[in-house]
């Protein structure tokens, strides 16, 4: 890889020094984690790569329209918070929500559809990539303007609470909105209501393109500002699944006994640009490098070995998941495009979108 | 029958919808310990407690966000927003989330919730206290728009806003907060979408919101005096548009005035001028003309607002010049 140094010369962000990953902790994999649980992870985190890949095969095919926003490098986290997420319970998302709309269980081949602006699409081809969403996962909405979903976030648990239901929302953003007002507005008001609501920062150090440190008054974005509500500092590795289960698992029991909010950091790289149209060309190269070398998946397959799973049974579960994906990519391309009677409908509750007799 | 303030009917009216719905909740800014900065909430904190009515931080993302979050999950939620102005601080959560996302979800999502706000000038509260905002809110897709102009009405439009699925914002005119109306007892439900002839006249239309329906009406009975019959149409909510009682009324009397508190641009009634210059040219006997606040932020002093807003002797005067 080159670095292009650009004409004025000031902001060649490729040119500063890398932000490197922390070493693996192999002491995770003593975790009191259920092999069967890891395995689940295992499955739902190649389920995430594989259809990221495939989201972007279709890019370049130029079946997908429009944006998107991959979450290849980050599959951990999601993976690990839904794992420790109970039915009924709440998921916001950002923009960059496929990864944790298929982690809670919604069928990837509407969600791919859904991308491909397909009739037979997890929302009829009406919201896009941006705004996935699967009420009956529990999946809430993916939202595209930057802070929002903290805010909403804080309502279904301020619901939940309401109705004792012990159903808890958990909340995911990038690092960069840690420095707009709706984050900080939602955090206090969630530490002032005691809300049953886990916001979870994934940070992967570059706020679209350009360095979250650069941009940010501390040097952990979220992390850093917990102590102004009220709240711990988490910090937990963000691509290590086991890890991110542990941590999720405790504040998502702390939300559910109603000791109230937390606010977790989780440290992650994102593999690619920001969006489809980004080739990511301004970051230093050997920090790419180092990121990569800590990518989630081999790491938790090598545990997996560790841990005693014969290989043959992870590349089976590499192998269904494969089988699976292909099917969802049929599925979707399968899909009419949506006709002329899916346009006028589903402004109001009535169905339609009449603003005058 | 008890004679109300249009304050007093605010929280008539909520207090009516929360007794009948027990999982109904609101939040905002001063409204619960101090019943509101225009007292429109007084007494609910009382009846309905802390859990129901509840003190918010100054942070109005966070209370439309709540709300939002609130109804796409079960619970019906009134907010407030203390001035209108301030939708400005929290119109992502308006316009692209509460307004967008049943839509965007092809209908996976239902958001029954009303943002009530304090709106209008007239209070000599300057620039950013005095807006009239009615066209911010209904230049979006997925909102529906309420503006009462009566005690009764407030009630009304406010059983039937909550009770709508669809996301409502219900303007309350901060000048008109001590008119008073007798208002009948028991439940009162009116529905949105259905203006009012508040005036017979066979010369004129004339089509006002909020604060601007008293002033037409005054308008209209000197108007009489001079031998010009307006009618008078109290258009209550922008979204859904009730057009059929404009064009009808329009039919009969071939000529429109509206009378607009909103800066020029973009005013509610220039759709009313379009959807009647569309559909009724052709029994039309003149222009349809806009009576409105020049296009200028509203000034604090008391004789500057009062020459900005729309009076009676302007509506008056305007008639008669180009009714002549």
């Amino acid at each position: 890889m080159t670095t292009q140094i650009r004409d004025e010369g000031l902001y060649d962000y490729a040119l500063r020094e890398p932000r490197l990953p922390e070493p693996e902790n192999r002491d995770n994999d003593r975790l009191d984690i259920p092999i069967d649980t890891r395995l689940e992870m295992y499955e739902t985190q190649q389920l995430l790569r594989q259809f990221e890949k495939r989201a972007y095969d279709l890019f370049m095919q130029n079946l997908v329209k429009g944006t998107s926003h991959l979450s290849l490098g980050q599959e951990a986290i999601a993976t690990g918070f839904a794992r420790a997420q109970r039915d009924g319970d709440y998921t916001f998302a950002t923009y960059r929500g496929h990864a944790h709309t298929l982690a809670r269980g919604a069928d990837p081949g509407a969600v791919l559809a859904e991308l491909l602006g397909r009739e037979n699409g997890i929302l009829k081809g009406k919201g896009g990539s941006m705004h996935l969403t699967s009420v009956e996962h529990g999946m809430m909405g993916s939202y595209a303007i930057i802070g929002a979903q903290l805010t909403i976030a804080n309502g279904a648990a301020w619901s939940a609470q309401m109705r004792g239901s012990g159903q808890v929302a958990v909340c995911f953003f990038g690092d960069g909105t840690t420095n707009i007002g709706a984050f900080h507005e939602a955090l206090n008001m969630a530490a002032i209501w005691r809300l049953p609501v886990v916001f979870v920062c994934e940070n992967n150090l570059w706020m679209e393109y350009t360095p979250i440190d650069l941009i940010t008054a501390v040097p952990n974005p979220a992390a850093d500002r917990a102590a102004a509500y009220g709240l711990e500092s988490i910090i937990v590795d963000g691509n290590d699944a086991d890890a991110v289960y542990e941590t999720a698992a405790r504040v998502i029991d702390r939300a559910r006994r109603g000791d109230g909010p937390s606010l977790v950091e989780a440290h992650t790289y994102r593999e690619q640009g920001h969006s489809r149209a980004d080739p990511a060309k301004y970051r230093p190269p050997s920090e790419v490098e180092a990121w990569k070398a800590r990518d989630p998946i081999p790491m938790y397959h090598e545990r997996l070995l560790r841990l005693g799973v014969p290989e043959g049974d992870l590349s089976a579960i590499q192998q269904d998941v494969a089988r699976r994906v292909d099917e969802a990519t049929e599925f979707a391309k399968s899909g009419a495009h949506p006709g002329e009677e899916h346009l006028m409908t589903d402004v109001w509750a009535d169905g339609g979108s009449a603003w005058r007799n | 029958m008890a004679e109300l303030t249009y304050r007093n009917a605010v929280a008539h009216g909520i207090a009516q919808e929360m007794r009948r719905d027990p999982n109904l909740v609101m939040l905002g800014e001063d409204i619960a310990g101090a019943g509101g900065v225009f007292k429109t909430t007084v007494g609910l904190l009382d009846e309905f407690g802390p859990e129901r009515v509840r003190d918010t931080p100054i942070s109005e993302q966070a209370i439309l966000g709540a709300a939002m979050g609130a109804a796409m999950t079960g619970i019906p939620v009134i907010a407030e927003i203390m001035f209108s102005d301030f939708i400005a601080v929290c119109f992502d959560l308006l316009a692209n989330e509460i307004a967008k996302s049943r839509y965007m979800t092809a209908g996976q999502v239902s958001i029954p919730i009303v943002v009530r706000t304090a709106n209008g000038g007239g209070s000599r509260f300057g620039a950013q206290h005095s807006q009239s905002v009615e066209n911010w809110v209904m230049m979006i897709p997925g909102l529906k728009v309420v503006a009462p102009s009566t005690p009764l009405d407030v009630v009304g439009l406010m059983a039937a806003s909550v009770r709508d699925p669809d996301p409502v914002v219900f303007l309350e005119h901060k000048s008109l907060m001590a008119d008073k109306q007798d208002v009948p007892d028991g439940e009162i439900v009116d529905e949105l979408g259905v203006a009012r002839v508040v005036r017979e006249g066979s010369d004129c239309t004339i089509a006002a919101l909020a604060l601007m329906v008293p002033r037409a009406l005054e308008a209209a009975a000197r108007l009489e005096d001079q031998g010009i019959s307006a009618e008078v149409i109290d258009v209550r909510t922008l979204v859904p548009l009730d057009t059929q009682a404009i064009l009808g009324s329009v039919t009969k009397t071939s000529r429109l005035f509206t009378v607009e508190e909103n800066p020029r641009l973009c005013g509610w009634g220039a759709e009313i001028a379009s959807i009647v210059s569309d559909e009724v040219f052709w029994d039309l006997d003149g222009p349809v003309v806009r009576i409105t606040t020049p296009h200028i932020p509203l000034p604090a002093a008391e004789a500057l607002e009062d020459m900005a807003i729309p009076s009676v002797d302007l509506v008056t005067e305007t008639i008669t010049k180009r009714m002549g």
